[in-house]
């Protein structure tokens, strides 16, 4: 057997093992029966009725998407600086600061939302409420902002910059009238990036919530109901939707930008 | 008449790095003023500080009896065509280059107006509405011009506008950046490597070395009087023959290695350069190998053929002669009906006393 087809019927079956799971979702979204087994028993969509009619569901999407628009925002807003001083020349530890600031890329969740917990509740004593787990999220998004957000600024030539001061603009101007525009497909492809990984993420809501859960601990809530499993797979099979849009998005505007800047595509982030 | 711009003591250190030493510079309205030497000698930084991207860590420097300290690029009288032409790939032709009117208080129609004669000065008439990152890299090259000459700036810096271009349409540049120069009567001021571009172009030339200027004088003096032997290497080709120099009532006299004593004629004479071990430079042009029967009034010297290059219009011989190591370049016209010497042919040198230009060993 060549070589080209073992990595073929490899990548066929690592193609399975990752996707299979996430079809089973729409599979019995829309399977008239509570148990959770094949064969299947007809098509309905009453698991997606009955979430529509969930207020307590409703809350928490609502809480999640607040908490997920919020984050996005503020993690790419960081991200902005954060790459811009990084494009710029050259400053004292500049190397040091931004490993630093990519660091919540690789510490596990668990111990960010446990350290949080303990900074949060003991040391300033605040309540937790949906501003706590916005800061949180922040921090967990903000490196991958940066990250989206360095190719957008690194592939961008600094005498662009300098080109429309030279005409005229000031420092300001020149980063409204063509840093801007020019990193665009950047920051929308972070804002997406960052507003998908809280929408979904579970370990350091569940720490961090008040009183009103974010949809993954709601589900999370759900899953000691057995007969509430078809509803929480139709909310999964709507989540899952959802992100492959919105990824999507993020990757078309990636590209566009290094289409813009007239770049050859270098993997990228996605 | 004052200098349009004048440079005083500029120093310029990044961190440890001295990038401009004591530069002092006075360039005239109109003039066509070009920054030469190898690449990382500073010519950019200078340009930049011009410019008012750097800010010069001693010095000062006025543009129009005004002093520009503390004046940030977006205020000066000045205008940059940068290396990678900085075109605003977002924007269309016209776009970029009605760019710095954005302020201007004229009315829509008229900027429109300015736009179009811009863009037909450049030879881009009719590109207006094109997108700016589908443009070729001479086309690129036209709009930054057009860009930046809207705005009609006191100075037009040029930061090596012709290097990302291919030879031919480098030459053709050259001749449209003169004409255009002398039609708008802006002063340029161009940085370049590629010394030959700085002769054809320039009015005047600053040779830079390791953030100094060595040499500033128009091309000619540049190419036949050069100061030092650094310039006179880095500009065309040149011999390097060991001598000595003795300076009398007479005036001074060399002793050139393989060559003998001649006079150095009194506008040869480098200033500075008194009696004792020189180096007497030779342009290949201002000798000749003499052809079978030939005959000369200049001065000559026994020799030996020992590589023929051959330009098609030119033929650079190496001849050895006695008393010196390495053979002397030689440039010859092929004139019609000439023959090209072969290797190993025995011939003889013409020189006279204006083909040496004396040096600093
Ligand atoms: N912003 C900067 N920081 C540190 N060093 C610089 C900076 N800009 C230029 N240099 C250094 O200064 C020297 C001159 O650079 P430059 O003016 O660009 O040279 P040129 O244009 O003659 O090739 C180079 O050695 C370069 O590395
Ligand atoms: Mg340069």
């Amino acid at each position: 057997m060549s070589g080209g087809r073992i990595l073929g019927i490899y990548a066929v079956l690592y193609l399975i093992f990752l996707y299979a799971p996430i079809v089973l979702l729409p599979i019995f979204a829309f399977n008239d029966a509570t148990i959770i087994a094949f064969p299947l028993s007809g098509f309905s969509t009453r698991w997606f009725e009955a979430l529509w009619g969930n207020a307590a569901l409703g809350d928490a999407v609502g809480n999640s998407l607040f908490i997920a628009a919020m984050t996005a925002i503020l993690s790419t807003l960081l991200g902005i600086c954060a790459a811009r001083a990084g494009a710029m020349a050259d400053f004292p530890g500049k190397s040091g600061i931004l490993g630093f600031v990519m660091l919540p890329l690789v510490l596990p969740e668990i111990i960010i939302a446990v350290s949080l917990l303990i900074v949060l509740r003991q040391v300033l004593d605040m309540q937790l409420s949906n501003w706590t787990v916005i800061a949180a999220h922040t921090l967990l998004c903000t490196p991958f902002s940066i990250a989206i957000l360095n190719g957008a600024f690194q592939n961008l030539d600094p005498s662009i910059e300098e080109g429309a001061m030279d005409l005229g603009e000031s420092r300001w101007g020149a980063f409204c009238s063509v840093v801007l525009p020019l990193v665009m497909p950047g920051i929308v492809s972070s804002l997406l990036i960052a507003f998908t990984i809280s929408l979904d993420e579970f370990i350091i809501a569940f720490f961090l919530t008040g009183s009103n859960p974010t949809m993954p601990v709601y589900i999370w809530g759900l899953l000691r109901f057995p007969q509430q499993l078809p509803v929480v797979m139709a909310l999964g099979t709507i989540l899952v939707a959802l992100s492959i849009v919105l990824l999507a998005i993020a990757e078309f505007y990636r590209r566009r930008g290094l289409a813009r800047a007239g770049l050859k595509d270098s993997g990228g982030f996605l | 008449m004052t200098a349009l711009i004048q440079l005083r003591g500029i120093n310029k250190y990044f961190g440890d790095y001295h990038a401009l030493r004591d530069i002092d510079l006075e360039i005239k309205q109109g003039e066509f003023f070009s920054l030469l030497g190898p690449s990382g000698c500073g010519k950019t930084t200078l340009l930049r500080t011009i410019a008012g991207f750097e800010d010069p860590s001693a010095g000062t420097l006025s543009i129009d009896g005004r002093p520009m300290a503390g004046v940030p690029a977006n205020k000066r009288p000045t205008n940059m065509v940068f290396q990678s032409y900085a075109i605003f790939p977002h924007l269309t032709v016209a776009e970029n280059v009605g760019f710095g009117l954005r302020r201007d208080p004229r009315s829509k129609a008229e900027k429109a107006g300015a736009v179009k004669d811009a863009l037909e000065m450049v030879g881009l008439g009719g590109y207006g509405a094109r997108s700016a990152h589908a443009l070729s890299g001479g086309q690129r090259q036209r709009v930054a011009l057009a860009r930046a000459l809207i705005l009609k700036p006191k100075v037009l810096l040029l930061d090596e506008p012709l290097s990302a271009l291919d030879r031919k349409m480098r030459e053709l540049m050259q001749v449209e950046l003169m004409k255009l120069q002398r039609q708008v009567g802006i002063t340029f001021i161009l940085v370049t490597h590629d010394q030959e571009e700085a002769l054809v172009m320039s009015d005047r030339v600053a040779v830079m070395f390791d953030g100094q200027i060595r040499q500033m004088d128009d091309p000619e003096a540049i190419y036949t009087r050069p100061r030092s032997r650094e310039v006179a290497a880095f500009i065309g080709k040149m011999n390097f023959l060991p001598g000595t120099l003795h300076s009398s009532g007479e005036g001074v006299e060399a002793d050139v290695a393989g060559l003998g004593r001649a006079m150095i004629p009194p506008d040869r004479v480098t200033p500075g350069l008194g009696s004792g071990p020189a180096v007497i430079g030779l342009r290949p042009e201002s000798l000749a190998v003499l052809f079978e029967g030939e005959t000369t009034t200049r001065r000559t010297v026994e020799g030996t053929v020992d590589e023929v290059v051959y330009y098609g219009d030119m033929t650079y011989y190496d001849v050895r002669i006695a008393g010196v190591d390495e053979p002397l370049n030689i440039a010859m016209k092929n004139l019609v009906g000439r023959d090209v010497l072969e290797v190993g042919t025995a011939t003889r040198v013409a020189w006279d006393e204006r083909s040496l230009v004396p040096l600093a060993p």
